[in-house]
């Protein structure tokens, strides 16, 4: 079953994507912030990141652009859970090698069916 | 798939309240003028985090009302908008709204709308887009619906390179219609040699047909991929459909990101302010964890010797060790669940710079607040019933202590009062001061409105920590006008009696023009104390080690009787009155002649007394058990125990005890010290 990190620095967004995605049998592993998920990322390959944007010690757009540099992590999907008023966070993102984005709010079946369709 | 979110709101609501308090305290340092960006930074983050988790766990009136906030600190993170005072007040006070409600919302109140609204409104003001009302969230639909779709798909050479994969795309354009032709354009391949196969050569052209497909639904498709391909969306001609419309920015897509309708409710029942559960370190539980081993070990060492027919002193000897490590081990276990429920005293602090700020706007006086030892632990317990008598405390310093600014320069001091709230350790009690440096107490004033009260009589003569005192007892207040702030129907007797169910106890030095000290002692916990045992009669009290100052044989050339049937003991230059614990008790004693028994000389709150009892047991820790909610609340009595022989031991309130001590003697209040006769 695919492999999935979830990056959040909110406890409470981290449990509903957590619960959300291993309910559905996927196993995730959790980074509270884009510094703790590259260096669980290099450790272990993943076949999805899903980040939140804004967090300390490293956002969610930086972390993007350095584990997309990555040979392992080169063609691995990517999604920025971001907010509907950040199109510009979305450009950003994109530029930085986001594959594409979830808005928030969004609800566990939103979450289930992105992830479908990136994992195919 | 449906997932109950509710299993999230509990964590959602803690991080949410830490997050406030983080924007509160960033807010504030804002305030102090150091703009720090990472500090904006912080307080965005944590706005941000409300915002998303309140969208998605259906709190949609918290999430629209911290929308525009976020909106507004985006600004003062980008540096579109500088950091003023006023903003800051109102990013404050929007803070405030943002507690209430979610205040309301954890215990299923309602929410006070009126308030939401003048905040949203003030913040939009300041956003300059008073009626510029929500983005309205119906974005209109595009109800076109043609028979089927010409979708010319051209991704760029690097549309991989972002993880994104084209035959995905074309899977899922595939699942929306009925049916799908799929034409690939491979005319610009480059020869093999040539290619490199991390790029994308390829172009399809796509014919869709099915009555539900919309070209909504198809832009959505591509909308990951909007600036990495060109896409070209044409509706399969009919005559009654309409001739197909300019292709439009793919900003559309954002409408899904709304909201689905929501269960309309946001209550919940049944739940109580106090949170419930508590974060624990996790080196805290391997602590516990390993203890637990130890013990398991030594358990499993000392059931061998139930195995055993007879015992040789070798066996004895190793029994006895093996004891020994239970108790080292039992200790240690429970000296480690302790500690999970110590918890930074920050936590009762941290209201306080903004209590103050708000405060000193209140009065117009201009105060300095420090606060040290902000991570030194206490109980939660004690934790979390400490933080509205230290308010209090506060607030009576700013209100009572700290004179207005005009007097201060008056009197040769700075303009700025200070106020200093720390908190220690000292002897096994948690300290916590809080300290101003304004006028001190009026003694002339309370004694007189002591006397007026008739809380003492009018002849009386009393020593000024006394008159101090007399702050603490119920119906005093030195307030001329009753104002908002101190005038609220509790008083300083509040204080002292929330102090005192939690085993502490709160007095207050001052000096006239120099300012006052109140000083709050508590214990480590509530649930274990260190005891002495003493024996009146045939019954056991136990007294806390910490009150106690030294025991003493009876010399009777020290005792001296003085009014009434009161009779006080010298010891070296003070005259400290005895109480017989048998007589308060009632209980039959062993002697009642005072030079066979003992004087356990005890003090509370700068008081002393000396207690006579028939004899010391042994001193121990002892677990306290409620009176309260096994019996019911006496005077002089913190709780009960039970001994090791199973037998039940009183524990003695020492402050209380004094108190109902003063009560009988009432003629004679305060001992006089130093005047030896």
């Amino acid at each position: 079953m695919a492999t999935i990190l979830a990056v959040d620095d909110s406890a409470s967004m981290r449990q509903m994507v957590t619960f959300t995605l291993k309910g559905a049998g996927y196993q995730v592993t959790e980074a509270a912030d884009g510094q703790e998920a590259l260096t669980k990322a290099k450790s272990q390959q993943f076949d999805l990141i899903i980040t939140d944007v804004n967090m300390p010690v490293m956002d969610g757009i930086t972390f993007i652009r350095n584990l997309r540099g990555e040979a392992n992590y080169k063609f691995i999907p990517m999604l920025m859970l971001t907010t509907e008023s950040g199109m510009d966070k979305k450009q950003e993102g994109k530029a930085a090698g986001a594959t594409g984005w979830i808005v928030k709010p969004f609800n566990p079946d939103q979450l289930l069916n992105t992830v479908k369709k990136v994992l195919g | 798939m449906s997932i109950d979110l509710e299993q999230f709101h509990e964590t959602f609501y803690e991080e949410s309240f830490e997050g406030l308090d983080i924007m509160e305290s960033g807010l504030l340092e804002l305030e102090q003028g150091e703009v720090d960006l990472e500090n904006i930074n912080t307080i965005f983050r944590s706005a941000h985090s409300i915002k998303g988790g309140s969208g998605t766990f259906g709190f949609t009136a918290v999430a629209e009302f911290t929308h525009d906030m976020e909106t507004l600190l985006d600004q003062m993170r980008n540096g579109e908008r500088s950091v003023s005072v006023p903003v800051v007040n109102t990013l404050l006070s929007s803070v405030d709204v943002l507690r209430n409600m979610l205040n309301a919302i954890r215990d299923g109140s309602e929410i006070d709308a009126d308030n939401v609204a003048e905040m949203t409104s003030a913040i939009k003001s300041i956003l300059g887009e008073e009626d510029n009302a929500p983005v309205s969230s119906e974005v209109e639909k595009s109800e076109l619906v043609a028979k089927g779709w010409i979708v010319h798909f051209t991704p760029h050479l690097d549309i991989m390179k972002t993880g994104n994969d084209t035959v995905r795309l074309l899977r899922e354009l595939n699942s929306l219609a009925e049916s799908a032709e799929v034409v690939v354009d491979n005319s610009s391949l480059p020869p093999l040699s040539e290619l490199d196969p991390e790029d994308c050569h390829q172009s399809w052209c796509i014919n869709l047909t099915g009555n539900d497909v919309n070209e909504e639904s198809i832009r959505e498709v591509f909308a990951w991929v909007d600036d990495e391909c060109d896409l070209k969306i044409e509706p399969l001609v009919d005559e009654n459909s309409y001739a197909g419309p300019e292709r439009r920015d793919v900003e559309d897509t954002d409408r899904r990101t709304k909201v689905p309708e929501r269960r309309a409710t946001e209550r919940r029942t049944g739940k109580t302010t106090e949170s419930s559960s508590i974060r624990v370190n996790i080196s805290k539980v391997d602590e516990l964890i390993n203890m637990v081993g130890e013990l398991v070990i030594t358990q499993s060492m000392l059931s061998r010797f139930g195995e055993l027919d007879e015992f040789n002193d070798n066996t004895l000897d190793r029994l006895k060790d093996g004891l020994a490590q239970l108790e080292g081990h039992t200790r240690e276990l429970q000296e480690s669940v302790m500690r999970i429920r110590m918890m930074p005293i920050s936590f009762a602090f941290q209201r306080f710079p903004r209590l103050v700020h708000d405060l000193s706007a209140t009065f117009d006086k201009k105060i300095e607040l420090i606060v040290t030892g902000e991570t030194t632990e206490l109980d939660k317990t004690v934790l979390e019933k400490i933080g509205d008598p230290l308010v209090h405390l506060v607030r009576n310093s700013l209100d009572h202590g700290i004179e207005s600014p005009a007097d201060r320069v008056k009197a040769g001091k700075s303009e700025t009062g200070v106020i200093e709230l720390s908190a220690f350790h000292q002897g096994g009690n948690i300290i916590i001061q809080i300290k101003d440096d304004g006028a001190g107490l009026n003694t002339q004033k309370i004694l007189s409105k002591a006397k007026e009260k008739g809380l003492v009589a009018s002849d009386e003569r009393l020593m000024d920590e006394s008159i101090h005192d007399l702050i603490f007892r119920p119906g005093f207040s030195t307030a001329d006008v009753v104002s908002d702030v101190s005038g609220r129907g509790v008083g300083m007797d509040v204080v002292r009696r929330n102090i005192r169910e939690l085993g502490g106890a709160v007095e207050v030095k001052s000096t006239p023009g120099k300012g006052s000290v109140f000083t709050i002692r508590l214990p480590l916990t509530l649930a274990i104390l260190d005891g002495q045992l003493v024996g009146i009669g045939e019954e056991t009290y136990i007294l806390p080690v910490i009150s106690i100052i030294e025991s003493l044989q009876v010399k009777t050339e020290n005792i001296n009787a003085v009014a009434g049937n009161a009779e006080v003991y010298r010891l070296r230059d003070e005259y400290i009155p005895i109480v017989r614990l048998y007589q308060v008790f009632g209980i039959k004693p062993i002697s009642t002649d005072l030079e066979s028994g003992l004087l356990v000389v005890v003090e509370a709150e700068g008081k002393k007394i000396a207690i006579y009892v028939d004899d010391l047991l042994g001193q121990q820790q002892v677990v306290i058990k409620s009176l309260e909610t096994n019996f019911r609340k006496i005077e002089g009595l913190s709780g009960a125990t039970i001994l090791g022989d199973g037998t039940v031991a009183l524990i003695i309130d020492i402050a209380g005890l004094i108190d109902l001590y003063q009560k009988d003697m009432a003629s004679i209040v305060v001992p006089i010290k130093g005047a030896a006769a």
